[in-house]
């Protein structure tokens, strides 16, 4: 991975070419991303080795210890809005007991990945995008790149590793407080008793729904590592340049979550 | 020990160098002058491929580095130390970490003889009471000092250094050429040094080359520098009130 030059391109003569330029620009930067995806994840075996273990450790801290605050409230009131709302809408056929499952589902196959992937990447991802992009300007990472240090192992790998170790972890956290928190409102609000939720919700959600939901967990944290990192590592033009890379990483990183989140429900669940 | 072969090197319509050729000796400190914005810093980042020229070639002992990738291009880069303008430390390690960095990364050494290897770098730019400080709680020189250390704490056969003196006040950058003539004195290091200030260079220099205009102008000693008759390096010695004698003239005693 080499240090970016400065690019410089002709003035565009009109909207086609400007849209052209645009979408061979986007395919060779997610080219660029991907590549240097693979090249963390080829470091991702040295993770726990002497040179690397602290900067992994760091980073595990500050990806998972340093996000369950936020994390807590949001989940516990997603888990509260949802049985809310599902719970009134239910209580019209007198059916309100089923919020268990409506709830219980819904956080493992959806909201809990994509809450906790939402946070997460507005959150750590902007953090890590922010700081790889100052480290850029300050040419902190040419420093590391003439220390024939690689910036791939040294900054990508670790932030890499905590987002996958972490997001499936969060989520799990996500889907339990969200679960709580429709069974609070359940018992308080709807008079769905405590037994009766849970008891719902055990004989409806599957196995199976876990296991997407923590899937899709994995891929997210894969998307904001490298969202992040990529957008860092490009990042020009001082400070404005940081602002950019941060704002384009929540944008891209919630899109991509998006779609990948609807093609990979698509694919579970024909 | 490198060498420029007609290097040629655009950014969109502005050439900022045009078929540069030079070449620096083993164990000489060779500095390189000029205005703003000639190329200075660029020349600096094509020795190590952190700039790769559009024409031409910058070769390392008998080696090009300007097409060198991966394991070539990493055995090349551990011969230099470079010195970054700002001193490029890594904001969230505390000193003696920035200065250990390399050797950590890069070779099996036990932490005992890092700690050793370190204090004696910090100890040679007079810094080893800061081992414990964080890059935010150092002023700037001392950032420059603390990113010289780690320069030179691998051994490096050549260490360039980007503007060392800028922003710095008088008698700190005296430390700092003091330093880089003590780092080939006692290490017989090749230092290249890009800098704007004459007063510094003349210190220092074994070499002195001019950019300008895109081009490098034949490399002179300092005495050869100083009485030089072209006219874009009076004007650069005159714009620093350094005359012909070699003396530095004061606003005054300049006509």
């Amino acid at each position: 991975m080499n240090t970016r030059e400065p690019e410089f391109f002709p003035p565009t003569s009109g909207p086609i070419q400007r849209l052209g330029r645009g979408v061979m620009l986007t395919l060779r930067e997610t080219g660029r991303a991907l590549l240097m995806f693979l090249e963390a994840a080829a470091f991702m075996p040295m993770a726990f080795s002497r040179r690397s273990r602290a900067d992994v450790v760091r980073q595990l801290f500050i990806t998972g210890i340093k996000s369950l605050g936020v994390i807590s409230v949001v989940a516990l009131f997603t888990g509260m809005i949802l049985a809310l709302q599902t719970g009134l809408e239910l209580r019209r056929f007198a059916q309100e007991v089923n919020i268990g499952t409506a709830v219980t589902v819904v956080m493992l196959r959806e909201m809990g990945p994509f809450m906790t992937g939402l946070i997460i990447a507005a959150s750590v991802g902007s953090a890590i995008a922010a700081q790889i992009g100052t480290m850029v300007v300050q040419e902190e990472v040419a420093a590391l790149e003439v220390m024939t240090i690689n910036p791939a192992r040294f900054l990508v790998m670790p932030r890499l590793v905590a987002l996958l170790v972490m997001m499936p972890l969060l989520t799990v956290y996500t889907n339990v407080l969200g679960i709580i928190g429709g069974a609070v409102v359940g018992t308080t609000q709807l008079n769905v008793a405590m037994v009766a939720y849970f008891d719902n919700a055990r004989q409806f959600a599957a196995n199976k729904d876990l296991y997407v939901g923590l899937f899709k967990a994995l891929v997210f944290g894969a998307v904001i590592a490298t969202v992040a990192c990529h957008q860092g590592l490009a990042a020009t033009s001082g400070a404005v340049g940081v602002g950019q890379a941060t704002r384009r990483t929540v944008i891209v990183s919630f899109l991509t979550m998006l779609v990948l989140g609807y093609v990979l429900t698509r694919v579970f669940y024909k | 020990m490198i060498r420029f072969e007609q290097v040629t090197k655009r950014f969109g319509d502005s050439t900022v160098l045009d078929e540069v050729s030079f070449a620096v000796e083993p164990g000489e400190v060779f500095v390189i002058v000029g205005r703003s914005g000639t190329g200075k810093s660029v020349s600096l980042k094509h020795m190590v491929r952190l700039l790769t020229p559009d024409a031409g070639q910058v070769w390392v002992g008998d080696e090009i580095i300007s097409n060198a990738r991966g394991r070539r291009l990493e055995r090349l880069r551990a011969k230099f130390g470079f010195l970054f303008q700002g001193g490029a430390l890594l904001q969230w390690m505390n000193v003696a970490d920035n200065v250990a960095l390399p050797l950590r990364q890069n070779t099996r050494m036990d932490e005992e003889e890092i700690g050793r290897r370190v204090r004696s770098r910090l100890a040679v730019v007079g810094l080893e009471s800061a081992l414990a400080k964080m890059p935010s709680d150092i002023s700037g020189g001392m950032r420059k000092r603390v990113g010289l250390a780690r320069a030179i704490v691998s051994e490096p056969d050549i260490v360039l250094y980007d503007e060392p003196t800028s922003g710095l006040d008088p008698v700190t950058s005296r430390t700092i050429d003091e330093l880089i003539r003590d780092m080939q004195r006692q290490f017989g290091m090749t230092s290249i040094v890009v800098t704007h200030d004459l007063h510094s260079a003349l210190r220092i220099a074994d070499h002195i080359g001019m950019l300008h205009d895109g081009a490098m102008l034949p490399p002179l000693t300092p005495s050869e520098f100083i009485r030089s008759t072209q006219p874009v390096i009076r004007e650069f010695l005159e714009a620093q009130y350094i005359t012909r004698r070699g003396d530095w003239e004061t606003e005054e005693t300049v006509p």
